[in-house]
């Protein structure tokens, strides 16, 4: 396992399911909640961040021997914010109506837990090629559980999954599910969810492992 | 007068940052194990805010108008945030080091914390003049301070409760959060 970190697809692996940043790291909560009323706005909002996340990890760690140890944390956040004016300047000139959904949420990235704890962890100590790697699968790890978290809190919310109708013709919506509570509520569930798995899948291996010894 | 009451309801228990709006949570969900940390926390969050909610608001109106530059907002409040922050730290150090002892240890991961940048933003969108900015921002903040402290009173006595093993830590505290914010949705009608 070890082994297997240092390579381009061990890295994403790592940040995409074993670390993921949603269920393991509990890193970057305000979009996660903030935007997840419905899959599209989850599944964009995880790509611009994904995309900001590839970028300064890529431009962290070729300054990475430039940048003097006590001013890092300015030159990141620096580095960062380029990024995320460039995302919407992009969003507000091609997506205008998506922009003014996710609102101050984008311009928000830059405050991002994920983005900053993966600069400063990942990228100022490994090469380019594998810190893309990391911020690949830790946008795309990110995407996915917001996604997730977005595609349950619209089909209970709204009935529908990307404005598609699921529920049959009686659901009544429930609308709490689309304000505040409804979000720290079902992020409360889906954590209980995987770290049940986890410690299920945890107890097979141990017994596998002893079958094997 | 009645402007800054409305901004001190609203702040503090109808708009409530962390509880209406989904701002800050990393900081409400990972410092909100104790009570007196929670307090420390939650004060030094109060003063950066009201210092940076002063200082963006001068920034967006003397230099970034001016100039013609509103575009490099984003980057322009980040840095001033984070110039800011070691600045009072600094400054804590050499004036009073008993204050620096109690709030030093929160105050770098106050960058990071998107109450602070999303307030500066919001006082510019909402078009509020310097001094409703920074009476706007010291109040969010102790809406900030009030949620972290509940929270974290709740969750000292949930380490006494017996619950199934895979509720314990953060999916307790956001089921938590979650029956909190149902109750700041009754202030909705307020104003």
């Amino acid at each position: 396992m070890a082994d297997s970190k240092k390579t381009f697809l061990g890295t994403f692996n790592n940040g995409m399911i074993v670390e993921n940043p949603t269920f393991t790291l509990m890193l970057g909560m305000c979009p996660t909640l903030g935007v997840t009323t419905a899959a599209m706005n989850g599944i964009s909002m995880g790509l611009a961040t994904t995309f900001v996340l590839v970028c300064s990890n890529l431009f962290i760690s070729l300054l990475r021997n430039i940048i003097p140890d006590k001013v890092r944390i300015p030159s990141y956040i620096i580095v960062i914010a380029s990024f995320v004016t460039i995302i919407d300047l992009m969003m507000k000139a091609f997506l205008p109506d998506l922009r003014a959904v996710l609102g101050t949420y984008i311009q928000l990235i830059v405050v991002n837990c994920i983005i900053f704890a993966r600069a400063e962890s990942f990228a100022a100590k490994n090469p380019p090629m594998l810190s893309v790697a990391d911020g690949l699968g830790m946008g795309l790890g990110f995407t996915c559980s917001i996604t997730l978290l977005s595609c349950v809190r619209e089909l209970f919310g709204s009935g529908s999954i990307f404005g598609l109708q699921m529920m049959p013709e009686g659901y009544q919506p429930m609308a709490i599910m689309n304000q505040v509570p409804g979000g720290f509520i079902t992020l409360g569930l889906l954590m209980i969810l995987v770290n049940f798995i986890k410690q299920r899948v945890a107890a097979k291996q141990a017994l596998r492992k002893e079958g094997i010894a | 007068m009645n402007t800054f009451l409305t901004i001190l309801i609203g702040q503090i228990l109808v708009n409530n940052y962390v509880m209406c709006q989904f701002f800050g949570i990393c900081p409400f969900l990972g410092v909100s194990k104790k009570v007196d940390t929670a307090i420390g926390m939650g004060l030094a969050v109060t003063f950066v805010i009201t210092l940076a909610s002063f200082i963006t608001w001068l920034v967006q109106y003397f230099l970034l108008v001016p100039l013609n530059l509103e575009y490099l907002q984003t980057i322009a409040f980040i840095l001033v945030i984070a110039v800011l922050v070691q600045v009072v730290e600094n400054a804590l150090k050499k004036l009073s080091y008993s204050l620096y002892q109690a709030l030093g240890v929160y105050l770098p991961l106050i960058t990071t914390n998107c109450v602070v940048l999303a307030v500066a933003i919001n006082n510019i969108t909402d078009g509020y003049n310097l001094l409703e900015s920074t009476f706007c921002g010291c109040c969010s903040a102790l809406g900030f301070t009030l949620a972290l402290v509940m929270l974290a009173g709740i969750r000292e006595r949930m380490e006494l409760s017996n619950m199934p093993k895979w509720m314990h830590g953060f999916p307790g505290a956001l089921i938590m959060s979650g029956l909190m914010a149902v109750s700041f949705m009754g202030f909705g009608g307020l104003i």
